[in-house]
């Protein structure tokens, strides 16, 4: 139990000031870590939480709430949300009071060129790594590649597309 | 009486002056309104609908510098973006008004789902919720390559950030590298690119 709540703190204190360009970032390394190394859960309950925290109002960021309370309990989801939410905030609290001052220096420009096209492969490695993850079947592709098109193409609200999603499992028999 | 003399601090306006003032139940309320309303994400947009066009709190372009910055900034872009909103309108009791009205409900909810789907795993006859849950997390990957496309549309100009994108792909989805050491590899390559390419222009 302490050691889980150790781990939780060192695996989600350090996730926080990874996630360059968002908590997607760093969902590869979460399930790696949740999944591969501690074994708190599985791959297809791993891809469940994430769907819940999408699903959800709020931050998607809460899945290290789900993934802590999966570990440890209730001390396992505040350990988890702290460790999460703690040190990005402390460094976003300070940079809101320092950035203004760069709005015009030249490392801020070329800090943020040169992280954007990272996030961008962030965002597409997290979707890779979770299909890869919960070995895919072909109904699954296709919801997913339909949810691309759709949610790509259109301004449909998400939240129907997710709706769908899971009216097209349940439909094909799961 | 008016002030007529001008005092040290004086010559920079402060840009609130004349925005309504943000009082911290009033703070939290927003930022609650915004966590029940962002069902299904977007939330950058609700926050900016409740903070500059309802409230009148910021203008535009200090909600976008904020903005700009929780990307820079690691961590969750949203929670980064309610921080900096705090921070401008109250200082800290701000923050901590802002995360509280953010967080608080949608973590109660989560938790609730979590606890749902896993006693549903193990009761017979509720398999379908997995099932269900399944089918949306398939959704909510293709939500992810949605706005990968998205950004890549309107950020990637020219055949060297794309292939930093492609490079941090494959090397964190395809081939498993832990995020720090791709970060650790990729990241000075991209900056250097990026200093290389501003000079050349």
């Amino acid at each position: 139990m302490i050691a889980a709540l150790l781990q939780l703190a060192l695996l989600f204190g350090g996730l926080s000031l990874l996630a360059f360009g968002g908590g997607t970032a760093v969902l590869p390394d979460m399930q790696r870590a949740a999944v591969d190394t501690y074994h708190w859960m599985t791959a297809p309950e791993f891809l469940a939480f994430f769907a819940i925290s999408r699903a959800a109002p709020g931050p998607g960021s809460l899945i290290a709430v789900l993934i802590g309370q999966k570990a440890a309990g209730l001390a396992g989801a505040a350990v988890a949300g702290l460790a999460m939410f703690g040190p990005s905030c402390v460094l976003a609290y300070a940079a809101s009071h320092v950035w203004h001052r760069a709005a015009r220096s030249a490392w801020r420009h070329h800090v943020e060129r040169a992280l954007a096209p990272m996030a961008i492969g962030l965002t597409f490695a997290s979707a890779v790594v979770l299909m890869r993850g919960t070995e895919h079947d072909w109904h699954a592709y296709a919801v997913t590649t339909a949810a691309t098109l759709v949610l790509s193409l259109t301004e449909v609200n998400p939240l129907f597309v997710l709706a769908a999603g899971a009216a097209a499992l349940l439909l094909a028999g799961g | 009486m008016p002030r007529s003399y001008p005092i040290p601090g004086d010559s920079i306006p402060d840009p609130s002056e004349h925005r309504p003032r943000a009082t911290l139940p009033a703070l939290f309320h927003a930022f609650l309104s915004i966590g029940l309303m962002s069902f299904g994400g977007g939330l950058a947009a609700w926050i900016r609908r409740e903070v500059v066009e309802r409230r009148g709190w910021l203008d535009d372009q200090q909600f976008l510098t904020g903005y700009a910055l929780s990307q820079i900034v690691p961590g969750a872009t949203n929670v980064n973006l309610a921080v900096f909103i705090g921070t401008q309108l109250r200082g800290v009791p701000g923050v901590l008004a802002a995360l509280a009205g953010l967080m608080l409900v949608p973590i109660v909810l989560i938790l609730g789902a979590g606890t749902l789907y896993l006693r549903s795993q193990a009761t017979p006859g509720w398999g379908w919720i997995g099932t269900a849950l399944a089918g949306m997390g398939a959704v909510a990957i293709g939500l992810n390559i949605a706005t990968g496309i998205r950004l890549a549309q309107r950020n990637l100009r020219g055949v060297i950030p794309a292939l930093v994108t492609l490079a941090t792909t494959v090397s964190i989805g395809v081939l498993r590298v832990p995020l720090v050491e791709a970060m650790a590899v990729i990241f000075p390559i991209s900056l250097a690119l990026s200093v290389w390419q501003g000079r050349a222009r």
